[in-house]
């Protein structure tokens, strides 16, 4: 494992780099919650903890994939007024589920250094939005550093720790999809794993009811000028002198495109480099906008920097005149990459502009994500497209069945966040006279899911909430979850079934069905639609790509001479190992992954096991 | 020496694996690698990119008109990216299309491969290679990727030679399969050399 390289020096992703970072300082307990792009981190410290317990070696910390991101940072902020070193890992929406905590937590700080990563997405690659969690920090007064390559990202960590125990207060560490998923060489320190355990000492001042959390609100404010002083000194802050006097502003990934353009063009400026970004090191900033003619700022997604620079400017009586958002192909949507960043610097510093390069004449079709041949989900909406009645709304949730979206599938209609598939359902139910079928993955079901389910038993609301149980957190990359029999370091865990939670929870009709059984499906959903009240499909069939090979092993094909071109198979169905070649539909024997199901949507009776 | 490079693909040929072994061997050689690389959501099934920069780089990402080269898996997926190369650099491609879901839908074509081909050579030095082909000559068609990456070292445009390449292959792969690699490494080589 290249995390664990005792070379001198390692090329790791971005997200490895913050996990040798975190290994090489001693940490104790990390949690999170698995989401692209933050997801690797969790996994590699899942796999180091493995690796260590396969060779019957303690791994000297503790990880956890929590329930959802709120209770990650409980846990590992538990364990960091304790006094032991702790990281929380999410994705950036992650963070709004954890903003309850994170925001009060903030108050009352930490003993142990406490790093919280999130990983923001500009570009949506794989979220529901493009929100720009630099203002998590602000809002809730924490620290935050921002690295913009691996190298970077294992120091900071390192730092990071340091910064967080040196005021007490917890601190944020903001990727992007950039930079954690560069891969990029990193020089390695020595490995510090020792196992400790930590102390937790009573003081009132850590039950924050109102009369505490007003004395509390002080001391962070006082904290955070202490944090503008390390801001001040940081070695992540600095400024590249290049030969001119024409200032860019920059941090994270654009950093990287910034730098690569300046010295590919020649361009004679004057950087700042900003890596810890909350609080901005404001003497510095001072400094450096009166040593420039003028400046732009280079920041994705919103103008966080950007305001604040005007803002110090105005109350300086600085007069350098600042760009940014709105100057060239500088804008608040999506990730930059190279060539907005190269039209916006020519155009800023006068050099004529790049050629076009131009389209071909020809385009390759989309090619978007699907769900993948044998996946379970596409029974299930299969099934329930057979019995559901016209205009069924279809709430869904967050993970791979969103790829239903598609046609021919086409089984979602609604989406918000993790678990908002049963509150709008609720919703839904009330506000319309259609039919409500909702869903969710087992995972989601955990983290989000059980307070939508209490509220509709609660309030009797009619609708079918299914949840898609394939026995893993698939989108992200197969993590365990409260459904699976093991944790996170590969220990034996305690597995809930989705079934008996529901039934706890006081759901009066459960169904419980292999949706690989298309006909049985069908009736499960059909009793369940038929039912007034609450009801819950369990639909339970493991992801097509935890299967062993046994069984995904093989393939089917189509008997030419009984297929009638129905099309029921490319048109309704939509297995992505079906294709048409000329007149004849066929199915790709290295996508097929076996599961059969095909066999009882064809009439014809076309579709046999391929032989060997 | 700079050399910036795209890999593509579709989700599941093994796009990530073969750039991380050239960015191995890179780094083992001494070089300075970077690399962008595509997970999550991505990954099912989806359009997949991955980009090597070696040198003195800063950026992972390339710009349009500044790729060496393209190596991609399946032919409109070279075709994708083809803005990114540069003036007359090189297109490898392998000449088995996979066809998205959506053209079996009717909601987009597939070009015609001998217009994409053209496309492609009218923008560098195209290489058409049968690679599905070759990687199950050489044991599975699972080693397509290993086979596209021994004629990306076959080209002699990297600042490192063939068996510094063929090192990382080896030290990249399950023990069991190793043979069955160098044998689809050797063979992607010699099919663009002849």
């Amino acid at each position: 494992m290249d995390v664990l390289s005792t070379k001198d020096k390692a090329l790791l992703l971005g997200n490895e780099a913050i996990v040798r970072g975190a290994i090489e300082a001693d940490i104790d307990v990390a949690t999170t919650y698995p989401g692209t792009p933050s997801s690797e981190i969790a996994d590699t410290f899942s796999k180091i903890a493995r690796y260590y317990n396969s060779k019957g070696q303690e791994p000297g910390f503790y990880f956890q994939y929590s329930t959802n991101e709120k209770v990650a940072v409980e846990v590992a902020a538990a364990a960091a007024v304790s006094g032991l070193r702790a990281l929380t890992c999410m994705k950036h929406v992650g963070l709004n589920v954890a903003s309850d905590a994170f925001m009060t937590y903030m108050y009352v700080g930490c003993k142990g250094g406490h790093v919280i990563v999130t990983a923001d997405d500009p570009s949506c690659h794989s979220s529901q939005n493009e929100q720009d969690n630099r203002y998590y920090a602000k809002f809730g007064n924490a620290p935050m550093l921002e690295p913009s390559n691996p190298q970077e990202a294992k120091d900071m960590v390192i730092e990071a720790f340091r910064i967080s125990e040196e005021l007490s207060l917890p601190i944020l560490f903001r990727m992007t999809t950039r930079t954690s998923h560069i891969r990029g060489p990193v020089n390695l320190g020595k490995i510090n794993l020792k196992k400790k355990r930590g102390k937790f000492e009573k003081n009132p001042l850590m039950v924050t009811v109102p009369e505490v959390a007003r004395k509390l609100h002080p001391v962070l404010l006082e904290k955070m000028e202490r944090a503008e002083q390390i801001s001040e000194k940081s070695k992540f802050n600095f400024v590249e002198e290049l030969e001119g006097k024409t200032g860019i502003i920059t941090s994270g990934a654009p950093y990287n495109y910034v730098r690569e353009i300046v010295e590919e063009l020649g361009i004679k400026c004057r950087i700042l480099k900003l890596g810890m970004t909350n609080p901005l090191p404001r003497k510095m900033c001072v400094d450096f906008l009166k040593g420039c003619d003028r400046a732009i700022v280079v920041e994705e997604l919103e103008p966080f920097l950007e305001e604040q620079l005007k803002a110090i400017a105005y109350e300086e009586g600085i007069d350098t005149k600042i760009y940014g958002k709105g100057y060239g192909k500088l804008s608040r949507l999506y990730e930059y990459d190279m060539d907005i960043v190269e039209s916006t610097l020519r155009k800023f510093f006068g050099l004529e502009e790049k050629k076009e390069i131009k389209e071909p004449s020809i385009h390759a079709p989309p090619r978007p994500p699907v769900m993948c041949p044998g996946c379970p989900h596409r029974a299930t909406y299969y099934a329930i497209k057979q019995v559901a009645p016209e205009g069924t709304i279809y709430p869904t949730d967050i993970g791979c069945y969103t790829l239903g979206k598609a046609p021919p599938l086409e089984m979602a209609d609604f989406l918000l966040c993790m678990g908002s598939n049963v509150g709008t359902a609720c919703g839904f139910s009330y506000a319309t006279d259609q039919k409500v079928i909702s869903f969710m993955g087992d995972s989601t079901f955990f983290h989000a899911g059980l307070p939508g389910i209490v509220n509709a038993v609660h309030h009797n609301h009619d609708c079918v909430i299914t949840v898609l149980d394939n026995r893993t957190t698939a989108m992200t990359g197969h993590q365990p979850n409260p459904g699976t029999q093991y944790d996170g370091m590969g220990n034996e865990a305690i597995m809930l079934k989705v079934e008996d939670v529901v039934k706890g929870l006081g759901v009066k009709h459960i169904e419980v069905v292999n949706p690989n059984n298309l006909k049985k499906t069908m009736e499960a959903f059909e009793r369940a639609l038929n039912y007034k009240g609450t009801s819950v499909v369990v639909s339970k069939a493991p992801c097509a790509l935890i299967l062993p090979k046994s069984v995904t092993e093989g393939s089917f094909e189509i008997d030419q001479e009984k297929c009638t071109k129905c099309n029921v198979c490319i048109e309704k169905f939509g297995c992505p190992a079906f294709y048409r070649d000329g007149d004849q539909i066929k199915i790709d024997e290295t996508l097929c992954n076996a599961c059969g199901v095909c066999t009882q949507i064809c009439e014809a009776k076309a579709i046999r096991r391929r032989k060997k | 020496m700079k050399r910036r490079l795209i890999f593509a693909g579709v989700g599941g040929q093994g796009v990530l694996t073969e750039a991380n072994i050239l960015a191995k061997a890179f780094l083992a050689a001494g070089e300075k690698a970077l690399t962008s690389e595509v997970h999550g959501m991505a990954q099912r099934g989806g359009s997949v990119i991955c980009t090597v920069c070696v040198g003195n780089v800063y950026s992972p990402l390339i710009a349009d008109g500044s790729a060496d080269a393209i190596i991609s898996m399946e032919p409109v997926e070279a075709l994708r990216h083809i803005k990114k190369l540069r003036n007359r650099g090189i297109v490898i491609t392998d000449i088995n299309p996979v066809i998205p879901p959506n053209v079996s839908l009717g909601e987009s074509k597939y070009p015609n491969l001998e217009k994409v081909f053209n496309e492609l050579s009218l923008r560098g030095k195209l290489i058409k290679i049968d690679a599905l082909g070759i990687a199950k000559r050489a044991g599975n068609a699972i080693t397509k990727n290993i086979v596209m990456l021994g004629a990306l070292a076959g080209m002699d445009i990297l600042p490192i030679n063939k068996e510094k390449i063929l090192q990382a292959v080896k030290e990249n792969v399950p023990e069991r399969y190793m043979e069955m690699n160098e044998r689809a490494f050797n063979m992607g080589y010699e099919a663009v050399r002849d």
